[in-house]
């Protein structure tokens, strides 16, 4: 049992999150994409008729859907029921770059200075949550697909196109954590 | 069967949310520390999946794999002449990726182990995507 409660290397992670792709495809012929499921959110309401919501996103996607109420009972009983109570073992100089930017609390998954109801109300939490959020759903719709859709399925297809996206990716995360975010913090 | 139809699609989702937990992908601080490369965690850990997916991919491509329907399994291309939109776009999800700490599967497995505040985010994405489609038309693809 207590297996379940310690972290899992990143050796033995990486290779399962791969088998997620032939697995779709071979027990239902779909790909592996997380951000679609936001896009049938929209479709489903589609307020204003706009076009590119305009499809039959039950047909399309409630398996995604399914998959992703999946994700959050699986965040439940690795992240809630089967919790670590550990730290996460990050790298010393990350660590010392965070506290040289003001973050406080390294004890859970997120620092509670950012992400929490309370830093809800501060301006750097505000930032992060909902301009955070948006730009990761305007983005992976505007790229057409988010860190599943190209970095692992588009990728695991030599797709030319995921390439491109991922290296979007980097252009943006490097930007946000070297020039944005000692603005924002 | 309808119900096992789900019931797969639940659990694979389920054992995707559970190791997104378990190796710490969901992590603010590890994209922090992927972005600083400071650690070889995340990049060990997207590498390895790519690693396995190719594999599979080519695996099932040379063997004419079926899907469980019997149907052939096709891997719709993406367009790689439309590179506007893969930089862009790209660049704005890498923005949002490293600000938030989480892209959308880990948004979802944290919502389920108990950060509730997440839902704020998930919203905003909501958002964003369907800002997308309003604007669509007038951006460069």
């Amino acid at each position: 049992m207590d297996i379940l409660y310690q972290p899992m290397p990143w050796y033995v992670a990486g290779p399962i999150i791969g088998l997620t792709v032939p697995v779709l495809l071979i027990l239902g012929g779909k790909m592996f994409g997380v951000s679609a499921n936001l896009r049938h959110a929209c479709a489903a309401c589609n307020f204003g008729n706009v076009e590119f919501f305009n499809y039959d996103w039950k047909k399309a996607g409630y398996w995604n859907l399914t998959f992703l109420i999946g994700s959050v009972i699986g965040g439940f009983l690795g992240g809630y029921v089967f919790v670590n109570p550990d730290p996460i073992d990050l790298a010393a100089s990350t660590i010392s770059d965070l506290q040289a930017l003001g973050i406080t609390d390294f004890s859970g998954f997120v620092p509670n200075d950012l992400i929490s109801w309370e830093a809800l109300g501060t301006p750097a939490g505000l930032t992060v949550l909902i301009l955070g959020g948006f730009m990761v759903g305007f983005g992976a719709r505007y790229a057409g697909g988010c860190t599943s859709g190209h970095a692992i399925s588009g990728l695991s297809d030599l797709q030319l196109a995921s390439l491109t996206a991922v290296i979007g990716f980097f252009i943006g995360g490097l930007l946000m954590t070297y020039l944005i975010y000692p603005l924002i913090l | 069967m309808k119900f096992f139809e789900y019931l797969k699609y639940l659990l694979i989702g389920l054992a995707f949310g559970f190791v997104l937990i378990k190796s710490e992908v969901v992590s603010w601080f590890r994209i922090q520390e992927m972005f600083r490369f400071d650690s070889i965690h995340m990049y060990g850990i997207i590498g390895l999946a790519v690693v396995v997916g190719i594999i599979s991919v080519q695996i099932i491509k040379r063997k004419n794999i079926k899907d469980n329907k019997g149907n052939p399994i096709t891997i719709p291309p993406k367009d790689a002449s439309q590179w506007k939109r893969y930089i862009i776009g790209g660049s704005i999800f890498g923005l949002g990726w490293a600000l938030l700490g989480a892209c959308p599967g880990p948004m979802f497995a944290l919502l389920g182990s108990g950060i509730t505040v997440m839902v704020v985010p998930i919203l905003s994405a909501i958002a964003g995507t369907y800002a997308y489609g309003l604007l669509r038309d007038s951006l460069p693809h």
